[in-house]
């Protein structure tokens, strides 16, 4: 075996390593913040496999969209929530974790038995390396560009859907509460909610039953 | 622990990416210094086999640009001291070495010395992480940086796209450092670190990707490469100025400069993310933000400045004193010449910076943002749109 070889091998089993336990650290660990940066580091692990298999490309894009936009954003929502309270007993915490174990052994049945049952041509294609940055634009452009162009409008999709939710001043009421909002407050200078609790705030237009 | 693992295999990589040297293949214009085949060379005239002397020569262009980096720091600080007393009418450092070249180094050795404290209800781990997740980024960048034809240390196909994906890692380690301390300050500058950085992102990744698209290639040796041929007139910034000054004020953004150093901003904020380190954690952060400071004019150069080259193309200089560009002598003299107008180029951005630091006030927070979503992004989508047309009206000059 030669220092590349051993090399890569050794790469191979740190980061098979990092995915596992970081995965396993994801699931189990009662810290929710600790399972968002060990998220990231998942996603660094995975785009290190990439980087293994010759496609720095994906690599370094999964870097940029899963760990710098996607592990990100979950950060800012964990940390913008982020208010020490103690939950309630759910009821039979016991059975449901028990199910929810189950469901996930099946799925790692199925998917060991598709790993062995499939017939998998080794050693695999060659890659093309430095080439594939042109090869993946070149199929975005031809034959995935249907698939590229709904990925699109799915975001637009969610793009919308967040302007809606930030501006609830285009609704008389709160989507998930009901209750009557007043966007002039962030806004505008007006007296802060926290100073005044009894201040009754009406709606802004006639509430939509 | 996971993340800190995560980095280390980017270093050592598969055979696909050659250490300095592997552009060779690609080289259009002249193949310049080659300095792994002649030391690979020598070492294998001494008995050793090539694998052993590429395996000999891997770490060196490494610790060569490590210890340039952090060169490159304390000439800033430096830098930093003296233009800020120049601009206020001080004399700045003066005792420690000639014209107070030796204070850097003094900041440097106080922060080694001082005690490294952890505040008592902060999460020691991810308080530790956050440091270095932030300077590990900034650092490996630097694979990038070509200071001519074939000296970088890796010639990446991904070139510039790796370091926009390298600097998109930083955030994590801001929100990461700001969330450990337990302090509210702290978080409240992780948060507006992380923000500022995302905004500024897009912006910075649209105008690099209008350069990109004028030279056909993401590496950093083929963007420098299609701006050469008539020295300063083919560089890009006079094919890109509206990409040059929203790169450089993004740039300026993402490396929470002055104009834009809302993160830290000491009346709002104490120091934000970095109010509760002291000692090393937090000399980690000042590094960080320097290399990355002179990373990011490094790149000005290269994407907008011609990179390596000289005013002048030197074929012509060589040619007008009859002497063959192949030359070992001339290959020398380019070569370094190569080192010294990239620094140079580098460095007159840097006082630029520092000028800018010291001169212009801080913009608030939703200034901030608006500039970022409501202007530079429409125009660096504008000057996509621009260029593409261009290109394909004018393929001779637009790279077509």
């Amino acid at each position: 075996m030669s220092i590349a070889d051993s090399t890569q091998f050794l790469c191979f089993l740190a980061l098979s390593a990092a995915v596992l336990l970081g995965a396993l650290g994801v699931v189990l660990l009662p810290n929710i913040v600790y399972s968002a940066f060990l998220l990231g580091g998942v996603f660094l692990a995975v785009a290190g496999l990439y980087l293994l298999l010759n496609a720095s490309f994906v690599a370094a894009a999964q870097m940029m969209i899963y760990v710098g936009a996607v592990n990100v954003l979950i950060l800012f929502a964990i940390m913008l929530v982020n208010k020490k309270e103690t939950l309630e007993a759910i009821p039979g915490l016991g059975v449901r974790r028990i199910l929810s174990g189950a469901v996930c052994a099946g799925l790692l049945g199925l998917l060991l038995r598709v790993d062995f049952t499939t017939p998998w041509a080794l050693p695999g294609p060659v890659s093309i390396g430095e080439g594939a940055t042109i090869r993946i634009g070149e199929h975005l452009f031809s034959d995935y560009l249907l698939p590229f162009e709904l990925a699109s409008v799915l975001l637009l999709m969610a793009m919308i859907g967040a302007i809606v939710l930030a501006r609830r001043d285009v609704f008389s009421s709160d989507v998930i509460t009901g209750e009557g909002v007043d966007q002039g407050l962030i806004e505008k200078a007006r007296t802060p909610l926290l100073l005044e609790k009894n201040l009754q705030i009406q709606p802004v237009l006639e509430k939509t039953p | 622990m996971v993340i800190a693992s995560a980095f280390s295999p980017a270093l050592p990589l598969p055979p696909a990416l050659p250490g300095l040297g592997g552009a060779s293949s690609l080289a259009v214009v002249s193949p310049g210094l080659d300095l792994e085949s002649s030391f690979s060379s020598l070492l294998e005239g001494l008995g050793l086999t090539p694998a052993a002397a590429h395996l000999v020569w891997l770490p060196l262009p490494m610790v060569l640009v490590l210890v340039s980096a952090v060169v490159g720091v304390l000439v800033t600080v430096w830098l930093e001291r003296k233009i800020s007393a120049a601009v206020q009418q001080r004399i700045g450092p003066e005792y420690a070495g000639a014209l107070g070249v030796l204070q850097p180094l003094a900041d440097g050795l106080k922060l080694l010395f001082k005690e490294d404290i952890i505040p008592a209800r902060a999460d020691g781990l991810l308080f530790t992480l956050g440091p270095i997740l932030v300077v590990v980024p900034v650092i490996l960048s630097w694979l990038v940086v070509p200071f001519g034809q074939n000296l970088l240390i890796s010639n990446v196909g991904v070139g510039i796209f790796l370091w926009i994906a390298l600097s998109s890692l930083q955030p994590i380690g801001l929100l990461m450092s700001g969330y450990a301390s337990n302090n509210k300050y702290s978080l409240l500058g992780g948060l507006r670190a992380a923000a500022q950085s995302i905004s500024y992102e897009i912006p910075l990744a649209l105008s690099v990707l209008a350069v990109v698209m004028m030279s056909n290639s993401l590496s950093t040796v083929d963007i420098v490469n299609q701006q050469t041929g008539a020295g300063i007139l083919s560089w890009n910034i006079w094919r890109q100025p509206v990409g040059f000054v929203i790169f450089w004020i993004c740039a300026l953004a993402e490396c929470e400069r002055l104009p834009f150093d809302l993160p830290e901003a000491e009346e709002e904020l104490v120091a934000g993310y970095q109010t509760e380190y002291a000692g090393m954690k937090f000399a980690l952060f000042y590094l960080g933000s320097y290399i990355n400071l002179v990373l990011s004019a490094l790149l000005v150069s290269v994407l907008y400045l011609g990179g390596w080259g000289f005013p002048v193309p030197v074929e012509w200089l060589a040619g007008a004193l009859g002497q063959s560009v192949d030359a070992p002598v001339v290959q020398v003299i380019t070569g370094s010449l190569g080192i010294v107008m990239t620094v140079l180029k580098a460095y007159l951005l840097v006082f630029f910076a520092i000028l800018l630091r010291w001169t212009v006030p801080r913009v608030r927070i939703d200034q901030l943002l608006n500039l970022g979503w409501k202007f530079l992004l429409p125009i660096a989508l504008v000057n996509l749109l621009v260029t593409a047309a261009l290109k394909l009206a004018f393929p001779a000059v637009f790279g077509g």
